[in-house]
């Protein structure tokens, strides 16, 4: 029996929105995300702006208690979470809740929760150390709080795969349904890095664009321009079903997830391989993965980072794929709106990709001014645009060599 | 303020609850739904307010606001 996955709901918080609509709304208004950095005093760091989270009142999702104990990385998990199952309708009760699952990335875990423990472990010893600090920091307990909160007794996990977290965890959640080991997950990723750490540690690896003095103007995918990524906060998670049963109950499906694509550059710790050939094989494996020819493509949510290497090297690698026909996709980067949210990222991006397909409009790629040497596709410059798209791809990367893409196409019977 | 009246606000705080839950029989566990991690925390906060360790043994002990309070009065060399 072939099993198809549909997506019935979806949840995020993020720097340019708290729900789906603020958010899509957002994008396609080409509105920035990115402010100077309010979480710390970055006085001495060399990058100053992130893309924070605004308005978010984690109260409207969690008691004090759970808020104390949490790091910012679970409650953002439980927040996308509650709207996404709230979206989708799905009852979770005593007939499905072993078939429920639950698969949420991170790439870091609770980081702000090991800076703030170890300055009390310094200053006044290890009895003082907080016992929440270990359930806070781990990165799967996202996915574990999710589980305990819905009584999600399926299949759980939670890749740590960098920037590419939260679309792994999409793709695994998908094949685990496709497979018949769960009916449906809540699926994606958060992140809750923008510490004084977090900054500290990309910004020594001069990852990460100082374009202090124009926050809004500082992730610029594919410009000439770029000087590197701008931090970004909080996920995107959705909810994945199998097709017959999420009909069976009347559910409203926004689309199908049909391919996933996983593979490794076996190469270097944080640089992509030359023409970045992992990145085009994952999007080949993810395209076959369901059969589908590239021509059936029509917008591929880009990783676009802004580093100077990723854009040309991503650029390089859909023109491998694609051939002929990647002078006809639209290819835009969320990132330069919302920052690069690393685990996050690929939940978010996700919902992107389905929205696209939903409501056959692709969101800009903001900050293109002048398009970089070798950056040379239609990334859909300052300005959404309308068009008909039957299938996207959703391509993340990650430090560590991981490449992940996904395949949502319109949902036909 | 009183051993009791601080007690009570740091069990307010740590716990979540309302004051009017923190009668003296009220147990951490039973009825103001602590878990045992609320309570490794609450012990901790208590030592840092008053000043004083309790081991793990004597912290098996404290069940209920009661026993927590004369357990401090009696650390502190107070009866109850």
């Amino acid at each position: 029996m072939d099993r198809r996955v549909v997506i019935t709901g979806m949840g995020t918080v993020n720097p340019v929105g708290n729900s789906v609509d603020e958010t899509w709304a957002a994008l396609c208004a080409g509105k920035s995300g990115i402010g100077p950095i309010t979480k710390f005093d970055p006085v001495h760091h060399a990058t100053k702006i992130a893309g924070e989270l605004k308005n978010f009142n984690p109260l409207e999702f969690v008691d004090k208690k759970e808020l104390r104990r949490n790091d910012e990385f679970i409650v953002y998990a439980l927040a996308c979470a509650e709207m996404a199952i709230k979206d989708s309708g799905l009852a979770i009760d005593e007939d499905n809740t072993e078939r429920v699952g639950t698969i949420i990335g991170s790439g870091i875990g609770g980081v702000k929760t090991i800076e703030r423990e170890h300055t009390v472990l310094e200053q006044s010893g290890p009895r003082r150390v907080s016992p929440f600090t270990i359930p806070a920091v781990l990165p799967n307990l996202a996915a574990g709080q999710v589980s305990i909160r819905y009584r999600a007794k399926g299949p759980i996990s939670c890749p740590v795969t960098a920037c590419a977290a939260g679309t792994s965890a999409i793709g695994m959640a998908f094949r685990l349904i496709k497979d018949g080991y769960a009916d449906a997950m809540f699926a994606g990723g958060v992140e809750a890095a923008i510490t004084p750490f977090g900054v500290a540690g990309f910004n020594v690896m001069r990852a990460l664009s100082t374009r202090n003095d124009q926050p809004e103007k500082a992730s610029r995918p594919f410009d000439r321009d770029r000087d590197g990524f701008v931090m970004g906060e909080g996920g995107g998670i959705v909810i994945l079903e199998e097709l017959t049963l999420a009909r069976r109950r009347g559910a409203r499906i926004y689309a199908e997830i049909c391919g996933f694509g996983c593979t490794s550059d076996a190469y270097h710790m944080a640089a992509p391989p030359p023409g970045h050939e992992g990145a085009a094989r994952s999007m080949e494996v993810a395209l076959r993965s369901c059969g589908m020819e590239p021509s059936a493509i029509g917008y591929i949510n880009a990783h676009g980072t802004a580093t100077p290497i990723n854009d040309v090297y991503e650029t390089q690698a859909i023109k491998r794929v694609f051939g002929e026909h990647s002078r006809k996709l639209a290819v835009s980067s969320t990132k330069s709106m919302t920052g690069h949210m690393l685990g996050g990222a690929g939940g978010l991006e996700a919902i992107v990709a389905v929205k696209a397909i939903c409501e056959g409009v692709v969101p800009p790629t903001i900050n293109l001014d002048n398009p970089d040497e070798g950056c040379d596709l239609d990334y859909v410059p300052h300005r959404a645009k309308e068009m008909k798209i039957e299938a996207a791809l959703s391509n993340t990367f990650g430090f560590g060599g991981v490449n992940a893409v996904l395949v949502f196409r319109k949902f036909k019977d | 303020m009183s051993i009791e009246e601080k007690v009570i606000e740091i069990i307010v705080e740590q716990l979540d609850v309302t004051r009017e839950e923190c009668v003296p029989e009220a147990s951490f566990i039973e009825d103001l739904g602590a878990d045992s991690l609320d309570l490794v925390e609450l012990i901790m906060a208590m030592e840092e307010n008053f000043g004083i360790e309790i081991s793990d043994e004597e912290l098996q002990k404290i069940r209920t606001i009661k026993d927590a309070i004369n357990y401090i009065k009696g650390k502190k060399g107070l009866a109850s």
